[in-house]
Order: C-alpha cells, then sequence, then structure tokens
C-alpha cells in the first residue's frame, strides 16, 4: 500500500510539486493572517519555510539539494531549478514599462560592476582577517561573496584547493539566502519601492536567487527589474574575478 | 491561443540564453552573461512592438500571464531545494562574510540611488 503510494508521488514527480507548494503556500498564507495579522507577508513565510524544509532535507538525505534530495520531492527540485526559476522571470518582464528601464538603465548597469566589485572586496578582506594569505584563496573567498556560482568558477580558474571552492560556495549560499530572508523588512528602510531603486539592488546584491525570493516577498512588480541587473551579475562576476580582481589581489599580497 | 503566448515566452528564453553563452564564449569565459536578461528585453521589445506579425491577444497574454504567476510558487520550491546545510555548516569565515556582503550592500542601494538622481540635476 505506502509502496504503491510512494510510487505514485515519485513517478509523478512535478506534479507531486505542485501539490505540495500549493500546500506550502496555503499554510504560509494562514500563518500571515492568523499569527502575524497580515505583518508579515505570506510569499515572505512561505521562502523561509522552503528554506526550513532544505535544512531538514539536508540534514535526512545528506545531499546537495536540500528537500529535493529525498525522493517523494524530487519534483520540487525540478520547479525550483534554474530551467523553470528563469522562465518565470523572463514571463515577469511582460509588465515591465520601458520608461522606467531607460530611465534606470545607465545606473543599473553601473551598479552591476559596482556590485561585484564591492563584493568582491568585502569577500576578500574577511579571507585575509581569517588568516588566508595566498590569493588564490582570498581571491576565490572574494569571488564566493559575488555569487555561490562565481566563486567555483573562479577557484577551478585559478586551481584553488577544493576545501576553499566549497568555503567560497558557503558564502554565496549564506548571501543568497539572507538576501530572500531579510529584503522583505529592509526594503522600507532603503527606499526599495521603486523600479528604479529595484534595478540597483538587483545589480548590487547579483544573485538571482536571493533577488528573486527577496523582492516576491516584498513587491513582486518589482521583480523584473531587479531580476533584469541580478542576472548579467553572475556573468559579469566571472568575467572580472579570475582576471581583474585576482591580478589585484595578487599585486597587493 | 495561449500556446502562442508560451511559445513566445521559450522563443524569448532559448534566444536570450543562446546569446548569453555565445556572449561568454566570446569574451573567453565558461558562464552565461546576461542570458535571462536579454531574454528578458526581448520579451519586453515584442511585446510593446505595435507593427509585430505576432498579434498578442487575451488569450496569448494568458498563456505569458500564468508563468508570470507562477514565480512566487516556483520560487518557494527554490528556496525548498538551496543546500542550507551547506551554508550554514560553511563556519564563521563564511557567516562573517555572507553578512557582511549582504549588509553593506543593503547600505549601498539608497547611497548609489541618491548619487545617480543628485547628478541628474
Amino acid at each position: 500500500m505506502i509502496d504503491i503510494f510512494n510510487n505514485t508521488l515519485i513517478s509523478n514527480s512535478i506534479i507531486t510539486a505542485f501539490l505540495f507548494i500549493g500546500v506550502v503556500t496555503y499554510f504560509s498564507y494562514w500563518i500571515s493572517k492568523n499569527l502575524t495579522g497580515g505583518l508579515i507577508h505570506g510569499s515572505a513565510i512561505a521562502i523561509v519555510l522552503g528554506l526550513v524544509l532544505a535544512y531538514i532535507g539536508g540534514l535526512l538525505e545528506g545531499g546537495t539539494k536540500g528537500l529535493a534530495d529525498i525522493p517523494i520531492f524530487a519534483g520540487v527540485g525540478i520547479l525550483g531549478g534554474a530551467m523553470f526559476r528563469d522562465f518565470a522571470i523572463v514571463a515577469t518582464a511582460f509588465g515591465v514599462d520601458i520608461r522606467n528601464l531607460k530611465e534606470a538603465g545607465f545606473i543599473g548597469s553601473v551598479s552591476i560592476v559596482f556590485g561585484v566589485v564591492f563584493s568582491f572586496l568585502i569577500g576578500a578582506l574577511v579571507a585575509l582577517s581569517f588568516g588566508y594569505t595566498d590569493a588564490i584563496s582570498i581571491t576565490t573567498i572574494g569571488a564566493g561573496a559575488a555569487t555561490y556560482i562565481v566563486g567555483p568558477v573562479t577557484g577551478t580558474a585559478l586551481s584553488a584547493s577544493t576545501e576553499v571552492i566549497a568555503l567560497s560556495v558557503a558564502v554565496g549560499l549564506i548571501k543568497s539566502i539572507l538576501v530572500m530572508i531579510m529584503t522583505p523588512f529592509i526594503a522600507p528602510i532603503i527606499k526599495l519601492d521603486n523600479p528604479y531603486s529595484a534595478m540597483i539592488f538587483g545589480g548590487l546584491m547579483g544573485t538571482t536567487s536571493g533577488v528573486a525570493g527577496g523582492l516576491a516577498a516584498t513587491n513582486p512588480k518589482l521583480v523584473p527589474y531587479g531580476a533584469m541587473t541580478a542576472t548579467f551579475y553572475t556573468g559579469v562576476g566571472c568575467l572580472l574575478a579570475p582576471s581583474v580582481l585576482f591580478l589585484l589581489v595578487d599585486f597587493f599580497i | 491561443m495561449v500556446v502562442y503566448g508560451v511559445a513566445l515566452l521559450s522563443f524569448c528564453m532559448l534566444a536570450g540564453v543562446f546569446l548569453g553563452q555565445l556572449l561568454g564564449y566570446l569574451l573567453g569565459i565558461d558562464a552565461n552573461v546576461g542570458g535571462i536578461g536579454i531574454a528578458m528585453l526581448l520579451l519586453i521589445f515584442i511585446a510593446n512592438k505595435k507593427s509585430m506579425a505576432i498579434k498578442i491577444d487575451a488569450s496569448t497574454k494568458s498563456g505569458i500571464n500564468f508563468w508570470n504567476a507562477m514565480y512566487i510558487p516556483i520560487v518557494v520550491a527554490m528556496a525548498a531545494k538551496q543546500n542550507v546545510l551547506a551554508a550554514i555548516s560553511g563556519g564563521w569565515m563564511a557567516l562573517t562574510a555572507g553578512v557582511l556582503v549582504v549588509v553593506l550592500s543593503f547600505i549601498a542601494v539608497p547611497i548609489l540611488h541618491k548619487l545617480s538622481k543628485s547628478k541628474e540635476h
């Protein structure tokens, strides 16, 4: 009986994921309404709940895909993977106002380059203060502070040690998770309530998952503007970190 | 028809990802440079072009808007598949770096906003 039940869920994995995410969302909106009086938005709770489930999944299975490593939740990994995420992000662009895009186009591009260098420097300085002295490790950890993709791409290009690469991924993951959780609360303080600052925000943060999650829980209308700059960030990071930024670190070390 | 909207969306995404990958290749890096951003620009361009061969009628729109509405559920699924365990087991250095980067970048948002606005006037 239980086998037949499990097999039904596993062999229809994406459908199972639709149902599961629907239930999680319903539960989250219920918490939002009844326990926080609507103070914390339902989607913010759903994202945090997702992260908690990912942690539990990691503990149970010891894999790298959070909840999606549990066979019956494999579909969550597909639904939440880069393919569907990017597809939905492109769809959000349908509501974009070209005037807003043009107005913030220049500062948006500046913020991407500034964001990569800024994050890199902070990561590199932290690595330095924790006792790393070789340019390759410092660069790799700095790159991880950009995003968890820039870190390993840079580390591999410079042949950093596997421990340092893993560390750079951890830095990028923490960044992404914190952006997801904190953005809805910080947004009013930093006036993140218009397309213009959303584009700057996307360029400075750069983590597509973090920005996608953070803005979803803040104001879904801002998503395309933030995502627009954020999706360029990782590419720019992979371009600058192993080249110019590495040479810069190497020069000063 | 609804499928036209979904197909248009697919076309934009594939074209964008292809161009992003090509751009990465030309720059000599193993990464996609802004593919999704290019896809978004392409969709915005097509949607706003009045003289386009493809007419975006109400049912075509609903094919795009469905995926737009699925955005938040997909993001929830994305959260549930993050490697949270690895993030937490990264130790103090990873935590320090992650927290500092996020907090300082948050602070930089209004500063950059102000700088760019004051330059215009």
